[in-house]
């Protein structure tokens, strides 16, 4: 007993449990209410249900929040991803009129690399705050996308652009492979390159990695334009998966799931440690609540009131503050 | 404004620029388009933005003090919707008033309560508040419910004339007094100046003694007050509940505190600069209104713009006052000043 006990302790100081058990919790209750919901069907020559639903849909997601990890490990934050995820989805559907998908995929990607190096460079060369830096292209952004739609929802028949966002592999959605390879680039760039540990140095204490002869403002722009090509990936996934581009619609909040499910994966938003598993946990949980409360037949306009309730709840664990005095409590009770 | 402030310094460089701007903007719409030069345009600008002068005002505090209130567009939508339902109930339009500003201020006093116990990341709580104003005013109704009570058609359609035809309405004589009192209370009260000092250095006001803990708590509850009253002007304004009201206006509200000379790390600024900072929008929107060809997005783009020049000239500035002040440890590398956390 005591060793099982022992492994409890060690497994709850891995971070990763948390947004696990998280979803374990989810799952059992749905096990319970909606018997359904893990039934799957092979149709077509691939899988249906609503596991398939949460990797499929939960993709742009994923990646988002892969860059937005690295983000908040540097004590930052980008809240304009959701608009330049629109600027890419519109630019793609746009050029897809004349350009080969190559280039139109290239061009989505290059406008998230664009504006990921804009954000950096306010941030790292100006020194202006991550959040007041990256609101103005969260303003101009909608937009941006908005003159390259020309107001318009741009639609598109491509079947090959298509595939991309709809499509199958080996039974299983396109997207999720396209979230497994960002996330295997990151992970590897995290683990087996110098810039990985820079990253984590340079969140963890500024002044002392810059006396290690760490430069700062490189690593900050580097985090910055991976997050801006993780959004231009998202957008070109969302835009591809609804065959059109919708400058005002398209990723809208989308920075708020990230930034929520970096935070439900363990990452302090004060910066040092970030952990790329728990980010991908944190948003698989995020969708499966949506894909949860859809299934419920609530109203999906309640989704906000349960996102807030769990966003509070989540920080209030969280904070080191919060628990003292759980336990304080805890004491005086045992003292009485 | 005293007689000292009259000369140009670090200190009001930010808030001349801005009015240099305000006069530029309405020169070129006046040199460019006939009929923009009237006194009724002009008052109109007060008309359409009197709730976007409130919220920015509520907001300019919580900014001096270094934190920040996402949540201030989404009370305003909830206030629009829970003063429909409650007409549809039957209730007394003071009656409704009374719940709006009480409704707002313990959602404000909440928020400021969580940030500052157990030292919450003000980004986050704000957030959740958004989402859960937003949430409540969903669970009230989706759709779009109009007001027909006769007072607060009243209150809204009451032209009071200020030169000959040209006329103000209520919300703007509320506006007003908003702005003068909160400027007031920026300057003259003991409260206003423990905003500024926290805003400064919150470790630096604990250890004069300032009622830190206090002080943060009133004025997230301050700006939740202040979004109340412009959910009050806002509802005067469309007569109308809806949970999709001024989806985003929170940013538009920072835009405006940016432009108008606050500064984002705090401690500092003005509290009539969101009034000018609004304006300065609000006329860069009858410019593209005027013009009749430029699509409603340009509005974006410009502003984005605008926020991005204030910002650089607010580095520049600080910058500039950082080394004057340390010009000893000038070769000293200085990073944790240069990237405030959020």
């Amino acid at each position: 007993m005591a060793s099982l006990a022992g492994l409890a302790r060690n497994l709850s100081k891995q971070k990763i449990i948390w947004p696990i058990l998280a979803i374990v919790v989810l799952f059992l209750f749905n096990l319970i209410v909606i018997p359904d919901f893990f039934r799957m069907e092979w149709k077509d020559g691939h899988l249906f249900g609503n596991l398939i639903d949460i990797l499929k849909n939960g993709s742009p997601l994923i990646i988002i929040a892969i860059g937005m990890t690295l983000v908040i490990a540097k004590e930052g934050i980008d809240i304009s991803v959701g608009s330049v995820l629109a600027i890419s989805g519109a630019l793609a559907v746009f050029m897809l009129n004349g350009y080969p998908l190559w280039v139109v995929v290239l061009a989505g990607i290059g406008a998230g690399l664009l504006c990921g190096l804009w954000n950096g460079m306010l941030v790292a060369i100006l020194g202006i705050q991550p959040m007041v830096a990256t609101l103005i292209l969260l303003t101009i952004g909608r937009g941006i996308a908005q003159l390259i739609t020309g107001g318009q929802v741009l639609t598109t028949s491509n079947k090959a652009f298509q595939f991309i966002g709809k499509g199958h592999l080996l039974g299983l959605p396109f997207p999720l492979f396209l979230a497994m390879g960002v996330f295997l680039i990151v992970y590897l760039f995290k683990t087996r390159t110098a810039f990985g540990l820079f990253l984590e140095a340079a969140g963890g204490n500024k002044t002392a990695s810059s006396y290690a002869g760490i430069r700062p403002k490189v690593i900050f722009m580097t985090a910055y334009t991976i997050t801006g090509i993780c959004a231009g990936i998202a957008g070109i996934i969302i835009s591809s998966n609804i065959a059109s581009a919708d400058a005002n619609n398209a990723g809208l909040w989308i920075e708020l799931d990230a930034i929520l499910a970096v935070v439900i994966g363990g990452t302090s938003m004060r910066g040092g440690r970030f952990y790329l598993g728990g980010t991908i946990f944190g948003a698989l949980f995020i969708q499966s609540l949506t894909t949860t409360i859809y299934s419920l037949g609530v109203e999906p306009s309640s989704i906000l009131l349960v996102k807030a309730v769990v966003v509070i709840i989540v920080c209030l664990i969280q904070s080191d503050l919060f628990r003292q005095s759980f336990k304080l409590a805890k004491k005086k009770v045992a003292a009485s | 404004m005293k007689k000292v402030s009259l000369k140009i310094s670090h200190n009001n460089i930010i808030v001349l620029a801005t009015l240099l701007l305000l006069f530029i903007l309405y020169g070129s719409g006046a040199a460019l388009y006939k009929g923009f030069f009237s006194m009724q345009v002009f008052l109109n600008l007060f008309i359409d933005n009197a709730y976007l002068i409130i919220v920015a005002t509520g907001m300019a505090f919580v900014i001096i003090k270094g934190g920040i209130d996402l949540s201030v567009a989404s009370v305003v939508a909830l206030i629009s919707m829970v003063s429909a339902a409650l007409f549809q109930q039957g209730a007394n339009a003071f009656v409704v008033i009374f719940a709006a500003l009480l409704i707002g201020t313990l959602f404000g006093a909440g928020q400021g309560y969580l940030i500052q116990r157990f030292q919450l990341h003000p980004w986050i709580v704000t957030l959740a508040g958004m989402f859960l104003a937003r949430g409540i005013s969903f669970l009230i109704s989706t759709e779009s419910i109009v007001i027909s009570n006769p007072t607060f058609v009243l209150l809204s359609q009451h032209k009071i004339y200020v030169w000959e035809k040209n006329f103000i309405t209520i919300s703007v004589l509320i506006a007003l007094a908003v702005v003068i009192a909160a400027i007031l209370i920026g300057r003259y009260s003991s409260f206003g100046r423990a905003v500024y000092a926290i805003g400064g250095s919150e470790k630096s006001a604990i250890l004069m003694g300032l009622p830190v803990a206090r002080t943060t708590i009133t004025v997230y509850t301050l700006s939740g007050l202040f979004s109340a009253i412009g959910g009050i002007v806002f509802t005067f304004y469309m007569l109308s509940g809806y949970s999709l009201h001024l989806m985003g206006m929170e940013m538009d509200a920072i835009a405006s505190c940016v432009i108008g000379g606050i500064l984002l790390t705090g401690g500092f600024g003005y509290l009539i600069g969101p009034t000018l900072g609004v304006l300065c929008t609000g006329i860069i929107q009858t410019i593209i209104m005027f013009q009749g060809t430029l699509s409603s997005w340009w509005t974006k783009i410009t502003i984005g713009f605008l926020l991005f020049l204030f910002m650089a000239f607010q580095r520049i500035i600080v910058m500039r006052k950082e080394k004057s002040a340390l010009p000893a440890s000038k070769n000293k590398p200085n990073f944790e000043n240069k990237v405030v956390n959020l």
